[in-house]
């Protein structure tokens, strides 16, 4: 039996490696050169209580779950996850209260230990917030980690548990015969194909329409964000946010597993032609500034250290699509906007344990020798200096440092390529390194070099990212 | 974990690491340079211009030039020097400094330490500029490395954002080897370089400068397609209907430079306008086995005062190891009228010293008072973009606080 | 008629004014602090002249390129030219600092001079 993951992100990385547990032939393809390209690669990176989503949803059904899963998640996967808990604030009478219906919320979803503060309280634990902060909404099982690094955790332990990958290939279309799935095109060639998963992401709607289910659309929603940096540790603790309003969660402040700042997202509706508009505006990061200087006054601009936007793939009724389709064989995972970086760990078990037995009939058996385990590239900040002191015993490339502001080593960067990297931002994603406060200034010409000598390309050839975004035209002195 | 006792370390082998790192040698106490990149020297590689050395060797080198002079004045340079050495911390109460190599952790224990650790440059991304996250944005220097060392071009077309001394001599460069240079854009209403760069750089060239204009908005998908540049008013706001579209396909930044002090910054005592270490005359911070020298204490304009600079520092670091008594701060300058970068901000009143300081704002004709009385005079422009040096002496009439003052005259 | 310019001979970068008279012949200078400053202004209205400094292309070199300069100032109308002869031209490593890459470059009366050394590739 083959099935196809059709998505890199989040969710089609975790439901990738849930279906490597089985007797399957899994594939995973992404239009994208790496992994958690699309949505995944831009978004507040924050894995959610679970308390604010409709009870009822199918996103509060996952999400309080998936919540839960995390820790085990990261402990197989070796991926930093830090419990560090969030906060809604409230400033005003009004707010207070629907802090007490969130709090009711949560505990109909299935999400325990919610605690309303006092200010009092409140400024003991994060002094630097608004003095005007009238009461919190404490969630101490709220985290925050790094999306794009489960993701690609998840899709190299299904590697190394079979998982066939394909990057850098778009699918063209779904051949369906029989009303079940038969075939997918892509531009790089075909296969046959007996499951399909759609974890398009933005595209979603793209793909079911290939298969001829298109019931639903996906609309781009964009969201700006500011890093500050890592010299700001400690501004807030744990992820603060405001009293949410209808459309979305708000503008955050969020401690990054790193030691820097977020302050995002705003929320602009685009259109649906407009599923590649990562701009950022003006209007945008000023409103991300002044939003999250409210939560936090003395947040210091001048420390920004770069600014980005992403997108969320929103549906009409702003809910997840999960499920079987009136095709056999293709199942959707879309719409999966927040909290989907908490949801996908149950969205992907949900797919192995219920939508292919019961939807689709199947028994799946499962393999006797699935690793559950995969180990990270080692990161100095991270290691303790003796352990730091054997590994450059073992290769002295990890005593090269290349990356000043985030301390990574010639031997981080070299295993990244190992794993995978071909890019600058792949190498980034992977290591941190370029991702400090000098933006690359120091070090992006070192990683070119060491990309160019251990893929023997030339540097002409290597890509920021996509293929159009080369980084040097040619010799100065052929 | 290896342990190394060492008389003088300096951190950073740039112009003033070496020149710290010379004086200290020539005084018999053992010293040791660390350097985190390859080879010493720091950003004097690739400045392969001249312009560099006219106080210091009373003749116009290029930076290699200045670069292999030092190295050739600090004579056995594989005693001294440790390259691709990165010091991960600085431990103030024990005195210790972790650095890592590639022979694994080595911590060094020094009598004293010369911190020269430079700057960096601001990134573009950091100026939160609106638009597209595209490849073919650069910092100046990291173009000038690209070109001058790598021997690679950066791109087709390019414009120049901040007209600082680097942005000037990569439109320049960039020019000479044959790229379209289309403009250098200054959000001030005067160039951030020497106007000697701004005649060499872009006048003999015809490349264009556009003062109090700056870059709107970057476009592109994955590789630079264009800006919008503009005008903007004595705000920084941008001026609607000024708006131009420019198609480049890079962008060199040249937007400013940071003093590099994660290593110190939380022990030491810090001055937030030079975004360095308070120092005095003897270029000693506020723990007196630790000092300083050259960009990480304030961005200088020329290398030979940064080299004079690490001179200071490796003689009195090495005084201070031989255990000579060295006087104490007795002097402090206080800030006043027009007075941006200043350094040292205490002095001990011993001997002459040179003092740098940038007006904040420019004067056609000036004055530098000393607590209201006149220390000289400028019948020329002074400007932020150009630090004045003066030395001091007299001691005797100045009062313990001196009020600096840079004020107009007639 | 009175002509300003700044003076490039050193960082400091003096601002001349230059008093000219009838058929352009040099009156007076003033603004600078230092006798180079007549001769900048001098050259600056009769053929000015510049010091270039440029990268030539190094053979089996540590690096690929060797900064070199003029080790004069040559006639700022010939600079396109003499950069173009520059760009085709290849020396073989090692090279030292002070070596003379091209004499009287393009009869200008200036060297071409290595300003650093490149080893030879091990």
């Amino acid at each position: 039996m083959r099935v196809f993951v059709i998505g890199a992100g989040i969710t089609g990385s975790l439901i990738t490696r849930e279906l490597s547990k089985y007797d399957l032939e899994v594939h995973v393809i992404d239009k994208a050169p790496d992994i958690g390209w699309g949505v995944t690669k831009a978004n507040s990176a924050i894995v959610h209580g679970g308390y604010d989503d409709p009870p009822g949803s199918v996103r509060a059904q996952f999400a309080a779950l998936g919540n839960k899963m995390y820790d085990e998640l990261s402990n197989e996967l070796d991926f930093d996850f830090i419990r560090t808990g969030s906060y809604v604030v409230a400033f005003k009478e009004e707010d207070v209260e629907y802090l007490k219906e969130l709090k009711k919320r949560g505990v109909k979803n299935g999400v325990s230990n919610l605690e309303i503060l006092t200010s009092e309280e409140l400024k003991n634990r994060e002094p630097n917030l608004n003095k005007d902060i009238k009461a919190a909404l404490w969630c101490p099982t709220a985290g925050i980690t790094e999306p794009w690094e489960v993701s690609i955790a998840a899709i190299e332990n299904a590697k190394d548990n079979g998982a066939i990958v394909h990057l850098d290939e778009k699918v063209l279309d779904i051949i369906v015969q029989n009303q079940k799935v038969k075939k997918i095109l892509t531009d790089k060639g075909e296969y046959n194909a007996d499951i399909i998963i759609n974890a398009a992401g933005l595209f979603a709607d793209e793909i079911a329409k290939m298969a001829g289910v298109a019931d639903f659309e996906i609309f781009p929603r964009k969201g700006e964000y500011i890093l500050l940096d890592k010299k700001l540790k400690g501004l807030v603790n744990a992820v603060i946010f405001p009293t949410p309003t209808k459309k979305s969660k708000g503008i955050l402040v969020v401690p990054t597993v790193d030691g820097g700042i977020l302050l995002g997202p705003n929320a602009v509706d685009l259109p649906k032609d407009q599923k590649n508009n990562l701009e950022t505006t003006k209007e945008g990061l000023n409103e991300v500034y002044e939003k999250s200087k409210a939560l936090v006054p003395s947040i210091d601009i001048s420390y920004s250290v770069k600014t980005f936007a992403g997108l969320r793939p929103e549906t009409k009724n702003k809910d997840f699509i999960i499920g079987a389709t009136k095709i056999w064989g293709f199942i959707n995972v879309a719409g999966i906007r927040s909290p989907g970086l908490t949801a996908a760990p149950a969205i992907a078990k949900y797919i192995t344990e219920k939508v292919i037995p019961e939807d689709l009939g199947l028994n799946l058996s499962k393999k006797s020798n699935f690793n559950p385990f995969r180990k990270r590239i080692p990161h100095l900040e991270e290691t303790n200096l003796e352990e730091w002191e054997k590994i450059v015993k073992k290769d002295p490339r990890f005593g090269r440092t290349v990356c000043f502001c985030n301390n990574v080593s010639e031997g981080e960067i070299v295993e990244a390529i190992k794993r995978g990297a071909k890019t600058l931002d792949g190498v980034k994603f992977r290591t941190r390194a370029s991702f400090g406060r000098c933006q690359g200034g120091f070090c992006s010409l070192k990683i070119l070099e060491i990309i160019s000598r251990e893929l023997s390309i030339p540097l002409e050839e290597i890509k920021q990212n996509y293929k159009n975004s080369w980084i040097v035209k040619g010799k100065v002195r052929p | 974990m290896r342990i190394e006792k060492v008389d003088v370390l300096i951190i950073g082998g740039g112009a003033a690491g070496l020149a710290a790192a010379i004086e200290a040698k020539n005084t018999g106490v053992k010293t040791l340079l660390l350097e985190r990149d390859r080879n010493t020297g720091g950003v004097l590689n690739q400045c392969i211009h001249n312009g560099f050395g006219l106080h210091v060797f009373k003749e116009e080198l290029t930076g290699p030039e200045f670069m292999e002079r030092l190295w050739e004045e600090l004579g056995n340079l594989d005693e001294i020097i440790r390259n691709n050495y990165t010091v991960l911390k600085i431990d103030h109460i024990n005195r210790e400094v972790i650095t890592l190599s590639e022979e694994g952790i080595v911590v060094f224990k020094p009598k004293a330490l010369i911190m020269a650790t430079g700057a960096r440059e601001r990134p573009l991304n950091a100026l939160r500029i609106p638009g597209s996250r595209v490849a073919g944005v650069y910092t100046a220097g990291v173009a000038q490395k690209m070109v001058n060392i790598y021997n690679r071009l950066p791109g087709n077309r390019v414009l120049i954002v901040g007209s600082g001394d680097i942005g000037l001599i990569m439109a320049r460069r960039l020019k000479i080897e044959g790229m379209d240079v289309l403009g250098v854009v200054e959000i001030m209403p005067e160039p951030g370089g020497l106007i000697r760069n701004v005649v060499q750089c872009l006048e003999d060239f015809n490349i264009p400068l556009w003062l109090s204009h700056t870059v709107f908005k970057i476009h592109g998908k994955e590789r630079l397609e264009g800006v919008t540049i503009g005008k903007v008013d004595e705000n920084f706001n941008p001026i609607p209907g000024t708006e131009r579209y420019i198609e480049v396909d890079t962008l060199v930044a040249s937007v400013g430079l940071i003093p590099q002090n994660e290593l110190i910054e939380n022990f030491v005592e810090m001055d937030p306008i030079n975004r360095g270490p308070v120092i005095d005359d003897l270029m000693r911070t506020s723990i007196e086995w630790i000092f300083a020298a050259g960009n990480n204490v304030a961005i200088h304009d020329l290398v030979d005062f940064v080299y004079e600079e690490g001179k200071i520092a490796g003689r009195n670091a090495a005084k201070y190891v031989l255990g000579e008594k060295l006087p104490k701060p007795k002097y402090i300058f206080k800030r006043g009228n027009n007075v941006g970068v200043l350094l040292p901000q205490r002095f001990t009143g011993k001997e002459p010293f040179k003092m740098y300081l940038r007006p904040k704002k420019s004067l056609e004709k000036s004055a530098i008072l000393f607590s209201g009385k006149v220390v000289r005079k400028f019948n020329w422009k002074i400007r932020p973009s150009e630090m004045i040096d003066l030395v001091v002496r007299n001691f005797e009439s100045l009062p313990n606080e001196v009020l600096v003052e840079v004020n107009k005259i007639d | 008629m009175i002509k300003k310019l700044t003076c490039i001979s050193c960082p400091i970068g003096c601002e001349l004014s230059v008093t000219l008279g009838e058929n352009g012949k040099i009156l007076k200078i003033e603004g600078n602090r230092c006798p180079r400053g007549v001769d900048y202004a001098t050259n600056e209205f009769t053929d000015p002249k510049r010091i270039l400094t440029i990268s030539v292309r190094v053979e089996e070199g540590e690096m690929e390129l060797v900064s070199t300069r003029t080790d004069k100032p040559i006639p700022k109308k010939k600079l396109n030219e003499i950069i173009e002869y520059i760009k085709k031209l290849r020396v073989n490593a090692p090279v030292k600092r002070g070596d003379i890459i091209v004499e009287n470059i393009l009869e200008t009366g200036s060297n071409l001079v290595a300003t650093r050394t490149v080893n030879k590739k091990d």
